[in-house]
Formats: structure tokens, C-alpha cells, sequence
């Protein structure tokens, strides 16, 4: 677990106090992963410079940056991290058992592919938000996968597929076989009539380029 | 003798298929192998095997009655008058389906468990009420399907049923399950006018039980009232059932479609089938 620190403004006041607290423990910060929470501050891309630098100069090195715009985070800033746990809005840093355990990405319980071993039968909708879905035989015709990442079909695809569906445009979708009535990426959707002829009945892969849905063969 | 029998439910999803000739048929084809069997119409409100039976004069009790409590199993049961191991339990024709409650269900179920060696549910079209009933306590299922895609869809709906809805699917075991495809025309199969064998296997992903060729014979045993096993033993659907009741009890037997003529050209077009 990182620690994180919150500035709020003014950041001068903020930085007084942080230096009265490294008065009492010197050398707390030395060799600690160290993120910066800007959420509560709205700082331009030379606040944020200043601010590290400063930060710098008292031997905290921040190695991730949370809450900012990620346009105003240059190369030379540190990089925006996302999901990391707010240990909340106090300067003073929590001490955790774990200090080495890297603060991004935490390792979460739920898994983030969803297995079907079955065929998925006409009627049946198979909805998983979290992540991508494998169906290992076919999708039946009136049948639906609603998958948050993307869909693999090793058997045939026809029925709807419909991948990305919590606003992931870079989900995509693969069977070995399509026959499908609907595809859909991200909300961007095409149905059995606007599919080239050509893609029909032969493995294929959809992806999203610049919005618009694409089919390819993959043979 | 409970632990022998075996609940089959005949289903579909659509209507028209040839559930109720297939129960009949298999029926009387299991007990015309000595095996003793009932067959069970949970078509209630539009019952229909008993005519298929030529049992529809002698119906005094029937499931509901059974269900409810009013008329003991045994005065239900109507003996079949060429086969004696073979048994009817008719539907209601003036009730409906709400009538089927799940604890009476399963209470005649298991009674007849006790009783036969086969227990055939014919089950109604469609997925509401009666179809779920009477694929609720089946152990296999024979899925009647024809060679045309409307019946393939509601057949692969109802396998998903059969898959979720049953008592041993909620138990966590299979569901047995085979495909009949009823109305087969090699012919017409063969110039693309119909789904082949193939086509039907690979969307159901089911093992094939049989394939019962579309002939004249199947609508003049029901209009005489009797299983087309029974009203002509050699025409090609009657061969086609009995092999199919076979398979059922174990027996390996080659699938063909059987013909009723003989030309050369039957024979080129009377291909095997997996």
C-alpha cells in the first residue's frame, strides 16, 4: 500500500504544515511509495511541476498522481493512476502491514472473464459487465451475450453479440463461425442485413476503428 | 422398480412437429418390445393423444382429477386394447393449464415411477405452464424438431429449458436429451428445400435419436387411432420408431432413413446419417 497525500489550498499553508509534521518523524517519507491526490485542488500543469518540486526538496517523491486532468500531465510529470484507495483527506499518511505492495491495479475478488462450457441456447442472455465472455460452443439464434469486455465464440455465432457494453470502444469481437443476427461494440451495432455477404458463414473479427463497427475474415 | 423407470418428455417448443405422434409411436413401440409403459397428455385443455390412441371413448378420470385428488390413479389409467403393457393417462379437455400444480405433479410422477418402466410425458407446445410441467420431473427429453428453421430455434429455447427449469438441472445433474426429427424428406434435404440432418445437429448440438421420414402413413394411423408402430409395422416410420425406441434402451443401432419405395433413386439418396 501507497501512501497518498491530499493537499488542499492554499498549498503554501498545506506544505507549513506537512514540514511541522516531518519535524516529528524525520525520515517517514524516505524510500515510501508516495501518490498525490489533486482532486481536491485545482492546480494548472506548472502548479503541479511546483508542487512536486517542492515536494521533492522534503525527500517525497511521488510516483503517481490521482484526481488530475490527464491533459495536464506532461511526460516529465508523474503518471495518473487510477483506482488506487484514498487513505482520506488528512495529510497524515496511514501506515499499512504491507508497504512494498504496489498501489496500482489493487487485486480484486470478482473475476474478469466469464467461462460458458455450454452452448448458449435461443432465449438465453448471458450478460457480464465485468469483463470478457468465452463461449466454448455455439451462440444460438435469439440468444444474447452482453459482455463489459469482449466476446470469443468458438462454435457459431448466431444470435446477438454485443461486446463492450459498459463503454469499453476497444472490445472487440471473434467467432470461428458468424452467422449472427446483431453485433454490437460500445453501442455501435450492425445487423445480419448490413453484413457484407462475403463475412458470412467464415470466422471473422469486429473491432471499432474511429466509431465505425468493422468486420473482418480472420481466414 | 422405482429406481428403473425412466421419465421421458417429449417436447418441442412448437406446435406441429409430431410431438403426439412420436409419443404414441415410441410408446407402443417400447411396449411392443415388453416393455411396460404409459404414456401421459399434459396437453390439458386440448388433449389430443388419447385419439391417437383410439382411447378417446373410454376416458372417464383424467390427470387434473389425479392432480386434485378427486379419482385415484388406478381408475385414471386406461389399458390400451391391442397392447397390454401399454397405458394411457389422458388430459383434461375442459380444464387448463392452471389447473397443474406442482406438488400434484410430482406426487403422479412419482407414483408412476413405481408402476411402469417408461413414464412418457407428452408435453404441450409452447414454454408456459403445462410445457414446463411436463419437463419438470423428466429425466430425458426427446426434442421433436423438423427440418425447417422456426422448429430448430424453439427446439434449441426449449433444450435451454430443459437445461435450467427441471428438477434435475436445479439439482445439479443432466438432463438426457435426444433429437427427433420428424418429417424428413432425403430428397427434398438433398436439394437444399430443407435442412439436412447435418444442419439440424450442428445448431442443437444434441445427439440424434432418430430421423422419422415424412410420409402418408403417420396421418392415416392417427386418423384410425392407432401409433403408426402398431397400424403398419413395415412402412418406414413405424422402422424408423422402433429403432428409435430401441436406441432408448440401449441398443446400438445404425441411423438411416428408412423408405417406403425402393427405386434406384431412393436408394442413391438413402444416405446413413451420424
Amino acid at each position: 500500500m501507497a501512501f497518498v497525500l491530499t493537499p488542499v489550498e492554499p498549498i503554501a499553508n498545506w506544505l507549513a504544515e506537512l514540514d511541522k509534521w516531518r519535524r516529528t518523524s524525520p525520515d517517514f517519507f524516505v524510500g515510501r511509495p508516495i501518490i498525490l491526490d489533486l482532486g481536491g485542488v485545482p492546480l494548472s500543469e506548472n502548479a503541479i511541476g511546483e508542487l512536486i518540486g517542492a515536494l521533492a526538496e522534503r525527500t517525497i517523491r511521488v510516483m503517481g498522481i490521482e484526481g488530475a486532468d490527464p491533459d495536464l500531465l506532461g511526460p516529465s510529470l508523474p503518471p495518473l493512476l487510477k483506482g488506487g484507495r484514498a487513505t482520506g483527506g488528512d495529510i497524515v499518511p496511514t501506515v499499512c502491514d504491507a508497504p512494498k505492495a504496489v498501489p496500482v491495479a489493487p487485486a480484486r475478488a470478482e473475476p474478469t472473464s466469464l467461462l460458458l462450457e455450454t452452448p448458449v441456447r435461443s432465449g438465453q442472455t448471458i450478460i457480464f459487465p465485468n469483463g470478457d465472455i468465452t463461449v466454448l460452443g455455439s451462440v444460438a439464434s435469439g440468444a444474447e451475450v452482453v459482455a463489459g469486455g469482449s466476446i470469443h465464440v468458438y462454435g457459431t455465432l448466431r444470435g446477438r453479440a454485443m461486446a463492450g457494453s459498459t463503454g469499453n470502444a476497444a472490445a472487440r469481437i471473434f467467432c470461428s463461425k458468424n452467422e449472427a443476427e446483431l453485433i454490437s461494440i460500445d453501442g455501435y451495432y450492425r445487423t445480419a442485413e448490413e453484413m457484407d455477404a462475403s463475412l458470412r458463414s467464415r470466422s471473422v473479427q469486429c473491432w471499432l476503428a474511429d466509431r465505425v463497427l468493422t468486420i473482418a475474415a480472420l481466414d | 422398480m422405482a429406481d428403473t423407470a425412466k421419465v421421458l418428455v417429449v417436447t418441442s417448443g412448437k406446435g406441429g412437429v409430431g410431438k403426439t405422434t412420436s409419443t404414441a409411436a415410441l410408446g407402443a413401440a417400447l411396449a411392443q418390445a415388453g416393455q411396460k409403459v404409459v404414456v401421459v397428455d399434459f396437453d390439458v385443455g386440448l388433449r389430443n393423444l388419447d385419439l391417437v390412441l383410439g382411447a378417446e371413448r373410454r376416458v372417464v378420470f383424467d390427470l387434473i382429477n389425479v392432480v386434485q385428488g378427486v379419482a385415484k390413479l388406478s381408475q385414471a389409467l386406461i389399458r390400451d386394447k391391442r397392447l397390454e403393457t401399454l397405458w394411457l393417462l389422458p388430459a383434461s379437455q375442459t380444464r387448463d393449464k392452471d389447473a397443474l400444480t406442482e406438488q400434484g405433479v410430482a406426487s403422479v410422477i412419482k407414483e408412476l415411477r413405481s408402476k411402469f418402466d417408461w413414464v412418457i410425458c407428452d408435453s404441450p407446445a409452447g414454454i408456459e405452464r403445462g410445457a414446463t410441467l411436463a419437463m419438470r420431473f423428466a429425466d430425458t427429453a426427446i426434442i421433436v424438431t423438423n427440418p425447417e428453421v422456426s422448429s430448430v430455434r424453439d427446439s434449441d429455447r426449449i433444450i435451454g429449458l430443459l437445461d435450467s427449469k427441471t428438477e434435475r438441472a436445479e439439482k445439479g445433474l443432466r438432463i438426457e436429451k435426444h433429437v427427433l426429427i420428424t418429417r424428413f424428406d432425403t430428397q427434398r434435404a438433398s436439394r437444399g428445400e430443407m435442412l439436412t440432418v447435418e444442419d439440424v445437429l450442428d445448431i442443437l448440438s444434441t445427439p440424434l435419436l432418430g430421423i422419422i421420414p415424412e410420409s402418408e402413413e403417420v396421418l392415416r394411423a392417427s386418423n384410425v387411432g392407432s401409433p403408426v408402430t402398431l397400424c403398419n409395422e413395415l412402412s418406414a416410420p413405424a422402422r424408423a420408431y422402433t429403432d428409435a425406441a430401441r436406441r432408448l434402451m440401449g441398443n446400438q443401432i445404425p441411423m438411416t432413413v428408412p423408405t417406403d419405395r425402393k427405386g434406384l433413386f431412393d436408394r442413391l439418396f438413402g444416405r446413413r446419417a451420424a
